[in-house]
């Protein structure tokens, strides 16, 4: 892999986080069992829409500390696929694997995100009334019941911890805003944000740079892959420039099944990829 | 009507003025609130004297504030639109008039009961000759009510329209429900003609002081409650709630105990300012729980702001004083002027009243 100079506000975020540090054969942070050094187990999940199958057999596995890029041409199955990993959509079979011991198919939503699952939406969701700063405070990661929020103060810890992501995220000088004042870019950035305050073990980014400029497409790829190897991360991006920068895995899916999985050059170069959707 | 003007005169002059200068109007319009039951003890022909009226048209636009601070903390903040309100205040309004009919009734039954020609009470009345038990009720009873409703219909995922659709048939349910002279609270007359409060006689100066006096204490802490809420985490939660559910739920909160939470509270508040309009007002009937009562106070809320704590105050103290003028001056008009009042602030007003008062500031 290619080495990329990273700055520094983003190396201090790696090390906040390395709370989660992987140690291939142990426990990653609280409670994920990932013993065979996989993340994420899909195998053979079906989902139907009123008899439109939109998953087929679908198995898929991602590894710990890995950076796996999915594409795919529309209706492949991309979003529907995260939509079952964050319990969102219940699979018709198939087994869904959080780690070794979560079954996604049998959590709620809110069980997923609290195991360490976060997601990122393709539309950009913020709290818009809310200021960039207290979007940063709900996402953080703490005891989220309803006796716990009526009391909560943040600790001076949580406050720094905030600080550390605004400057991670380059909203430093616009942490007082509320959210729903921002341009598009600065909300993913805002919701990527939101996504490291939840300190998850596997991140689903759906299109993260759609609407960015490429100077802010470039700093996205640079933050990703100094957050792979200590998360895991799952992107489906459209951008190909920006699957090449970041990816060294690849995985190409069309209705609803596995296409190809390989180097993002191994894919292009597949025949049956071509046919379905590079060579569109 | 005073507790209008003073509203309006408070909110004009909070918008040219700073944060201070409005934090020393409302002192002074709790000054004023505070001094009221105390000038209806001075003698009827002393210059500063309150009438009973007033006191009684102030005293139940206060509840009628507390109802709107109450649906603006479901609505407002986690955007739940209730339309059955109405009964939570009937509710609470009841249970204090059940302890009221048995103090009138001294060691007999309800006089309603009589003519029926009941020979002993109903079981859910057995303990509310006693004044604490009845205060209970007044908690319970809507909050047992929102907290199983709510429950069902948040683990259901029900929102938008139709949890407004279900809250307005719950409170025309409870309305039809207590029309009938077999539930046992007095059909449609409701109960009506209390003598006696804790010992005292209702209608004596003292006593409507003491009444009015417990409201502006329940207003203030209502307020002090919804500030509180609104500061904490936890109203930032219920806002993220309101405006992006979804993003709340993959953030690992559960919407379903928030929602819960202010929604139980919510009631509560509501029977409780029920319990203190039927000693004022005299009356408590099933006309309390009808549609158009639950839907006037979303207009309250509407027309003051949603998602301020002092919108919902104004609106309420605005609409109701505006009504007592109607009324009596063009009595038919009355409904028609309310509908125009909600197209004018739907229309041009979407933040309220407050909103343009905050939109004046800031020009």
């Amino acid at each position: 892999m290619r080495t990329v100079p990273i700055p520094a506000a983003m190396l201090d975020t790696a090390a906040g986080i390395s709370g989660l540090a992987l140690d291939t054969g142990k426990t990653v942070g609280k409670g994920v069992n990932v013993r065979h050094g996989t993340i994420l187990t899909l195998e053979d999940i079906n989902v139907s829409f009123d008899g439109f199958k939109a998953l087929t057999d679908l198995t898929l596995y991602i590894g710990v500390g890995e950076l796996r890029c999915i594409i795919g041409p529309n209706g492949a199955g991309k979003t529907t696929m995260m939509d079952v990993i964050t319990g969102k959509t219940r699979p018709d079979n198939g087994v869904a694997y959080f780690g070794e011991q979560f079954d996604l198919t049998r959590m709620s939503e809110v069980q997923i995100a609290q195991a360490g699952i976060g997601r990122k939406f393709q539309k950009p969701t913020v709290f818009e009334a809310l200021s960039v700063f207290e979007n940063l405070e709900l996402a953080q990661k703490t005891n989220k019941s309803v006796w716990a929020s009526l009391r909560a103060t943040l600790t001076g810890e949580q406050k720094d911890r905030i600080d550390e992501v605004l400057s991670t995220i380059r909203l430093d000088s616009a942490r007082h805003r509320p959210a729903g004042l921002l341009s598009h870019g600065q909300k993913q950035f805002l919701e990527i944000g939101m996504l490291l305050m939840q300190e998850p073990h596997l991140l689903l980014l759906d299109e993260p740079v759609a609407g960015m400029t490429d100077a802010e497409t470039e700093f996205t790829a640079e933050l990703f892959k100094s957050l792979a190897r200590k998360h895991s991360l799952m992107v489906v991006e459209h951008d190909m420039g920006f699957v090449g920068s970041i990816a060294d895995h690849v995985t190409v899916l069309h209705q609803g099944s596995v296409l190809a999985e390989g180097s993002l050059e191994e894919v292009q170069n597949d025949e049956r990829v071509i046919e379905v959707y590079l060579g569109r | 009507m005073t507790q209008a003007l003073n509203q309006t005169l408070l909110a004009r002059a909070t918008a040219k003025l700073g944060p201070q200068v409005s934090l020393a109007i409302g002192l002074l319009v709790l000054a004023v609130l505070l001094a009221m039951p105390l000038l209806h003890l001075l003698p009827a022909d002393h210059a500063m004297h309150v009438s009973a009226y007033s006191l009684t048209l102030v005293g139940k636009i206060l509840c009628y504030a507390i109802v709107a601070l109450a649906l603006d903390l479901v609505w407002g903040y986690a955007g739940l639109l209730s339309l059955g309100h109405g009964l939570f205040f009937a509710l609470g309004g009841y249970a204090m008039g059940m302890y009221l009919m048995r103090q009138s009734a001294g060691d007999g039954l309800p006089a309603f009961m009589s003519f029926l020609a009941w020979n002993e009470l109903p079981w859910y009345w057995y303990g509310t000759s006693s004044f604490l038990w009845a205060m209970c009720l007044v908690v319970l009873a809507p909050g047992l009510l929102a907290l199983v409703f709510g429950f069902f219909a948040f683990r259901s995922r029900i929102k938008g329209v139709y949890f407004s659709i279900m809250t307005q048939a719950l409170t025309f349910a409870g309305m039809l429900l207590f029309f009938r002279n077999e539930t046992g609270f007095g059909g449609n007359n409701g109960f009506t003609g209390f003598t006696r409060i804790l010992g005292f006689d209702i209608t004596a100066a003292h006593t409507r002081a003491a009444l009015f006096f417990a409201t502006v204490v329940l207003l203030v802490a209502s307020l002090y409650l919804g500030f509180k809420l609104a500061r904490s985490k936890f109203g930032r939660v219920l806002t993220a709630l309101r405006d992006a559910e979804n993003r709340l739920m993959f953030c690992g909160y559960d919407p379903r105990g928030y929602k819960l939470f202010i929604w139980v509270v919510s009631a509560v508040l509501c029977g409780l300012a029920g319990a203190l309009y039927v000693p004022q007002v005299g009356i408590i009937n099933p006309s309390e729980m009808s549609p158009t009562n639950s839907i006037e106070a979303a207009v309250w809320v509407a027309l003051g702001g949603r998602g301020t704590l002092i919108g919902p105050l104004l609106g309420a103290g605005l609409v109701n004083g505006m009504k007592s003028w109607f009324t009596v001056a063009f009595p038919e008009y009355w409904l028609f002027a309310l509908g125009a009042l909600f197209i004018v602030v739907t229309l041009f007003l979407p933040k309220g009243v407050i909103g343009l008062l905050k939109k004046e500031k800031d020009q």
